[in-house]
């Protein structure tokens, strides 16, 4: 039986005490995007700064939630800065599919009943991120984990449309 | 362990019987006994609930109002025995007519807006709701605004959760209806019905109630309340899901359109249209979820052989003792929103731990086997009102005892022991 300890490790503990990235960017030329989790009512702000070649130049966090979708959000901050908008939906890809080993259908490209690789894509590194991985034996937990990466990808597609 | 606990009295009857009635908390979870407190959010059911609805099918499972043979007739005249039970429960003045199974309080208040609203409201009316409500006691609202412009208005809080009645005539003053809970699903606070009631009437407005968490826990008399509308769920009242009730006048359910269309609900049908049966098969199309009515009756059965008034003073009692003892144990690190007075709340606490987010207290209570609801509970407008995005909720009920608050306690320090960095 997974215990407490597998869910809230060290590092999520960490982040969630010191958020990295948190606050505002004027808008524009930043973007401001809200994301909501209508079960808990969660709600997560994603201040984007895209530069012409499609590097995250800069990003900000706010809102309110759990210590789940907080450290999340704090570590996916620290992880996407600098990124390529490429680079950043290749993570995206690998840290949903962590996330959905147990419910795949979470991911919108994913073929529904079946299970995902764990395999990571080459190159592509999770790092702190890591520690999120004890979330999907909580899979009530696993919307607050992926409510910041949804909100970072709604964030994109409104900086690139714009 | 807390030492204070088991020998506490707790007035009313006695709930290790009233436990034992109940299989589900029979059993342990992670190896502790099940602390079931989410009553709020749906009840359990005690051994006579389930067995009347086995029984049903069992022995007399046949659609109901058409088959002549002896089961259909005796599922038919077991559906219509719950309507009355279930009506005289509520102090119904007329319930073969006035009592109409929904599928969920849900549905009911859906109905009056949808079938009472839809005929009566327009612009420049408008309709008054407060800030304790559910979100199915707002969106069935907003729902019909943006087809008919009426006005929607809010009758705001005090600090602790109560109606703020200041401005109550002018928030009245052209109000055709007056909607509101009896008793907030997140706070407990009871709202002055009878009060509200005479206001309302006097300003030429109606009043329909969400009783959805009244009439599980007190005695209700809607006749002497004098409300036109009541509006309650089976699952949360030790009944089955699936059930609900509406209850209205029947002078203004006759007057009503029909609401969802189809079987049992038309006196006859032609190439050129329809018209509706009487009350209340009026309201009541399709097949009748009948093993939950059933249940339903089983249900208030087993209340009334408690007595509502004992109820009552049994969750007065343990609510007084949660509130006395988790503010000693916790001070000012925990938060009790709503009424400060045992006796002018129901049983349901919505609990803020300082520096630890609801879901994460959640979480670690989970571990202790007590069940709560973190969350905003269906009530986002309140949230905002009380100023936090969700709160953790433990809810009390018949069978509930000093025992499962005390694990409450034990479980909120080891959640704060865990969290305090």
């Amino acid at each position: 039986m997974p215990g407490l300890e597998d869910l809230y490790r060290e590092i999520i503990l960490d982040h969630y005490r010191n958020p990295r990235n948190r606050g505002e960017l004027e808008t524009p030329p930043a973007t401001r995007t809200e994301g909501f989790n209508p079960l808990c009512g969660d709600e997560i702000v994603v201040y984007l700064d895209l530069d012409d070649a499609g590097v995250i130049e800069d990003i900000r966090i706010g809102g309110t939630g759990c210590s789940i979708s907080q450290s999340s959000a704090s570590m996916m901050s620290a992880a996407v800065k600098g990124k390529t908008v490429a680079e950043v939906e290749a993570l995206t890809h690998a840290f949903k599919a962590m996330m959905s080993i147990h419910e795949s259908s979470l991911d919108a490209e994913g073929e529904s009943g079946e299970d995902l690789p764990t395999e990571l894509p080459e190159g592509v590194k999770l790092g702190d991120l890591e520690a999120l991985r004890g979330v999907v034996k909580f899979p009530v937990r696993i919307k607050c984990a992926t409510l910041a990466w949804n909100t970072l990808a709604e964030g994109i597609t409104e900086a690139t449309d714009a | 362990m807390s030492a204070a606990s088991t020998t506490e009295p707790v007035a009313g009857f006695d709930v290790a019987k009233v436990k034992a009635d109940f299989p589900l908390l029979q059993q342990e979870i992670k190896g502790r006994p099940i602390r079931f407190l989410d009553s709020a959010a749906s009840s359990q059911k005690p051994q006579v609930v389930i067995d009347a609805m086995t029984t049903y099918y069992e022995t007399i499972n046949a659609n109901v109002h058409r088959g002549v043979y002896a089961i259909a007739e005796a599922a038919t005249n077991a559906l219509e025995a719950s309507r009355v039970r279930v009506g005289r429960f509520i102090g119904a003045p007329n319930p073969e007519t006035e009592v109409i199974f929904t599928k969920n309080a849900t549905e009911s208040l859906n109905l009056v807006a949808q079938s009472w609203g839809r005929a009566n409201l327009g612009p420049g009316d408008a309709v008054l709701l407060t800030q304790l409500e559910h979100h199915a006691n707002i969106v069935p609202w907003f729902q019909l605004q943006a087809e008919k412009g009426f006005e929607i208005r809010w009758i705001p809080l005090t600090d602790d959760a109560q109606l703020d009645l200041t401005d109550i005539d002018t928030l009245l003053d052209g109000a055709k209806i007056l909607a509101l809970t009896a008793m907030s699903n997140v706070t407990g606070t009871l709202t002055p019905i009878t009060e509200l009631t005479r206001k309302a009437h006097d300003a030429g407005a109606l009043v329909c109630l969400d009783a959805c968490q009244y009439v599980p826990h007190l005695t209700t008399d809607l006749a002497a309340m004098g409300v036109d509308f009541a509006a309650f769920s089976g699952h949360k009242m030790l009944g089955p899901t699936g059930i609900g009730v509406l209850w209205g006048r029947e002078e203004l359910l006759d007057a009503m359109p029909t609401f969802l269309g189809g079987g049992g609900m038309i006196l006859n049908v032609t190439l050129d249209g329809f018209m509706p049966a009487a009350l209340p098969a009026k309201f009541e199309a399709g097949t009748p979820p009948i093993a939950e009515i059933i249940g339903l009756h089983a249900a208030v059965d087993y209340l009334d052989a408690l007595g509502m008034d004992a109820v009552r003073e049994h969750e007065v009692s343990i609510t007084a003792y949660a509130m006395r003892s988790l503010t000693e144990r916790f001070g000012d690190a925990l938060t009790i929103h709503g009424p400060a007075e045992p006796a002018m709340r129901g049983g349901v606490l919505s609990l803020a731990m300082e520096g630890i987010h609801p879901h994460d207290l959640s979480q670690v209570l989970d571990e202790h086997a007590v069940c709560v609801r973190p969350g905003h509970h269906c009530a986002k407008p309140l949230m905002k009102v009380l100023g936090v995005g969700a709160t953790a909720r433990a809810s009390f009920y018949v069978y509930n005892d000093t025992d499962d608050v005390d694990a409450l306690a034990d479980a909120l320090a080891d959640a704060q022991s865990f969290f305090t960095f």
